[in-house]
């Protein structure tokens, strides 16, 4: 079953057309990747998906629902989860309290109820710092939990974000290139991480450059080129595809197409 | 600890036991009891300062200045944690002030048919002026409501609009509103024109407190406005150190990540703005009781910037830094001392905190406390928390 599914999606900026009409599904319980040269429409494509950028055109099925047109806060609260291609925490505040801010999808105290400390905000703010350091603890970052967000390294800024991430309870988790920027043991623990991630049930959309790692982990891969999906497949398949490995050894698709 | 290898960090022990003490261990809960019992202490301990120095008539700029100092608060709530600017408080001020003065002053009597059943509701008041003409007009408390009603009814006229999108467009959109409210209260005959309006009643909240600026009745107006400063300073501490108040925290560092996070962002900075916007025209109807009347200045573009300068310089998102900085300047530009040069010191005051110390000045001077090893603060590692 398909648990996301998009229907010729499209989006162009001004002139640009970061993504031309891509159809694609993430079969549930999956490890899916999104791969494709710098430029290719990918972090766009995470964009349009998860509400951030509004398509131009084509449909957002997630869950047997259409979200298209849907805020990003609402999309969350579906179950979809995301972390950026530049880890984007909250830095003023400390490596818990970000992940904190991952659980208020699954919570809902309100100004009231805050502001007067009510019985059940209590309870609720408890259940939300020990949910939160149990997603830090699955990361292994628990001791970093009252550091604050701005003095950590790039590659624990990356497992803070997926903690951040997981704290919401996804169904689906998107990664855009969570291995950038790692040294060679942190990206073995990260592709521990997935695994560990999915496991728990979480189906995975995973955009990155790092090909050992796409081809290790994913149960298929579509290839994005200039905004347009050009294959679609199994690892294998995908290595093997002619056109995948033109895109990527050197030649332009169209020159080849061309001459 | 990987790849920190700072010595600071290297206690892993006590990394631990601090994120237990927010948790809400005994030790945490003492902690932030501090700056509330500081406050429930110094608040008679100036009482006693003046009237052992006879000065006991500072206590009406005193009460002044508390008033001022909630809507400051409540801007520093927006401003330091949604990320947002008003430029605006003080028409919200002014539209809480001057509702009340209109509905409590004007002579309703001629609306016959309405006024009996209004009386009857205790709505509607017959009363003597300071002339001892006769006049029908509405009571304090339903005025205050009705003042409520109209700030929050402009706030959501403003904010809704402006706060969908995200940058500075709240900040112009306040500006305009400002001006705007200026010049319609200068510009009636209903509000006074450039006089104002006076005469306004004193506000009896319960037997025994009223809130009025009649000298029998001074010390328990001190206490009342000190305390009400004190409840908005607890009620919005527990607020920004809650789900909400992280909420908006995140709106402030990164807007498209604190989305993606299920917050509803656009949702979080209308009702942040309208909270603020509410204690700022709160303040203003405790302010016309208290002074018996209220001025068009009140609404001018120079006290909204006031009012931003004073929550800069107490460092916006921290509450109690910027509800005493503003209770002190307030004072002492209430009591005179800055002469002409009134606005020029807050113009001024905003320049040098925004190129010296954007973080507000207690930040710098706490961490140069801390260096010398003076004074110990645990949370010293949060940013943003009161
Ligand atoms: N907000 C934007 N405004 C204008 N152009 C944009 C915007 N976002 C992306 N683009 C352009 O759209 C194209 C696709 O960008 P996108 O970031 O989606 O690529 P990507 O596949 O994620 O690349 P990378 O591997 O470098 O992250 C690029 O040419 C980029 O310059
Ligand atoms: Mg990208």
């Amino acid at each position: 079953m398909a648990l996301l599914e998009t229907e010729t999606l499209r989006k162009s900026f001004g002139g640009l057309l970061a993504v031309d009409g891509v159809s694609f599904k993430v079969e549930v319980g999956q490890i899916t990747s999104l791969i494709g040269p710098n430029g290719a429409g990918k972090t766009t494509l995470f964009n349009l998906v998860t509400g951030l950028l509004p398509p131009d055109r084509g449909t957002v099925r997630f869950k047997d629902q259409s979200v298209t047109g849907w805020k990003p806060h609402q999309i969350a609260r579906a179950g979809m989860s995301r972390t950026f291609q530049n880890p984007s925490l909250f830095g003023r505040m400390n490596v818990l309290e970000n992940v904190m801010v991952g659980r208020h999808c699954c919570s809902d105290s309100g100004f009231w109820g805050c502001a007067l400390r009510l019985p059940s905000q209590k309870r609720e703010e408890q259940r939300i710092r020990a949910a939160s350091l149990e997603e830090l603890d699955f990361v292994g970052l628990a001791y970093l939990a009252s550091f604050p967000a701005s003095a950590l390294t790039f590659g624990q800024r990356r497992m803070v974000e997926l903690a951040r991430a997981l704290a919401t309870e996804p169904e689906m988790l998107l990664l855009d290139e969570p291995a950038s920027g790692l040294n060679t043991s942190e990206k073995r623990e990260l592709g521990d991480l997935i695994i560990r991630v999915r496991k728990r049930g979480v189906t995975i959309l995973l955009v990155e450059h790092d090909m050992s790692m796409v081809m290790g982990l994913s149960d298929s891969v579509v290839v994005l080129h200039n905004g347009a999906k050009i294959a679609e497949g199994t690892p294998v398949e995908i290595q093997n595809d002619e056109k995948v490995v033109r895109v990527y050894l050197g030649g332009e698709v169209e020159n080849v197409a061309a001459g | 600890m990987k790849r920190l290898s700072t010595g600071i960090w290297a206690d892993k022990g006590g990394i631990r036991s601090s994120v237990e003490d927010e948790g809400g261990t005994i030790a945490g809960r003492l902690r932030g009891l501090v700056p509330v019992i500081g406050f429930a202490m110094a608040v008679p301990l100036l009482h006693l300062v003046l009237r052992v120095a006879g000065t006991e008539y500072c206590l009406t700029q005193l009460t002044m200045a508390a008033y001022y100092a909630i809507v400051v608060t409540g801007l520093g709530l927006l401003m330091g944690y949604a990320g947002q600017v008003s430029l605006g408080h003080g028409a919200f001020f002014a539209l809480g002030g001057y509702t009340t003065a209109v509905l409590t002053t004007h002579d309703f009597s001629k609306w016959k048919a309405a006024t009996g059943w209004l009386q009857e509701a205790h709505i509607m008041v017959a009363r003597q002026d300071l002339y001892g003409n006769q006049l029908v007009t509405v009571t304090p408390w339903a005025a205050f409501f009705a003042a409520m009603a109209v700030a929050m009814i402009a706030g959501c006229l403003i904010g809704y609009p402006a706060l969908r999108l995200r940058g500075h467009y709240l900040a112009m959109a306040t500006l305009g509103f400002g001006l705007i409210v200026a010049k319609l209260l200068v510009g009636s005959n209903l509000t006074g024109a450039a006089d104002g309006l006076n005469g306004v009643p004193e506000w009896i909240l319960m037997p025994g407190l009223v809130v009025s600026g009649k000298v029998p009745v001074r010390v328990q107006n001190y206490y009342l406005a000190c305390g009400l400063l004190l409840v908005v300073l607890v009620l919005l501490r527990n607020t920004v150190q809650s789900r909400v108040g992280r909420a908006l925290k995140s709106i402030h560092d990164g807007e498209k990540a604190a989305n993606s996070m299920g917050i509803n962002t656009a949702a979080y900075k209308l009702k942040v703005f309208l909270l603020s916007a509410a204690l700022a025209a709160a303040a203003g109807v405790f302010f016309t009781h208290y002074t018996a009347g209220i001025g068009p200045s009140e609404a001018g573009a120079l006290k909204s910037l006031r009012y931003v300068a004073l929550a800069a310089a107490g460092g916006m998102s921290n509450l109690w830094g910027v509800a005493i900085v503003s209770l002190a300047l307030n004072y002492f530009s209430l009591r005179g001392w800055f002469g002409t040069y009134d606005n020029a010191v807050f113009g001024a005051l905003l320049i040098l905190i925004i190129s010296l110390a954007p973080a507000g000045p207690l930040q710098p001077a706490a961490a140069w406390l801390r260096r010398r090893g003076w004074w110990r603060n645990a949370q010293s590692s949060h940013h943003g928390t009161p």
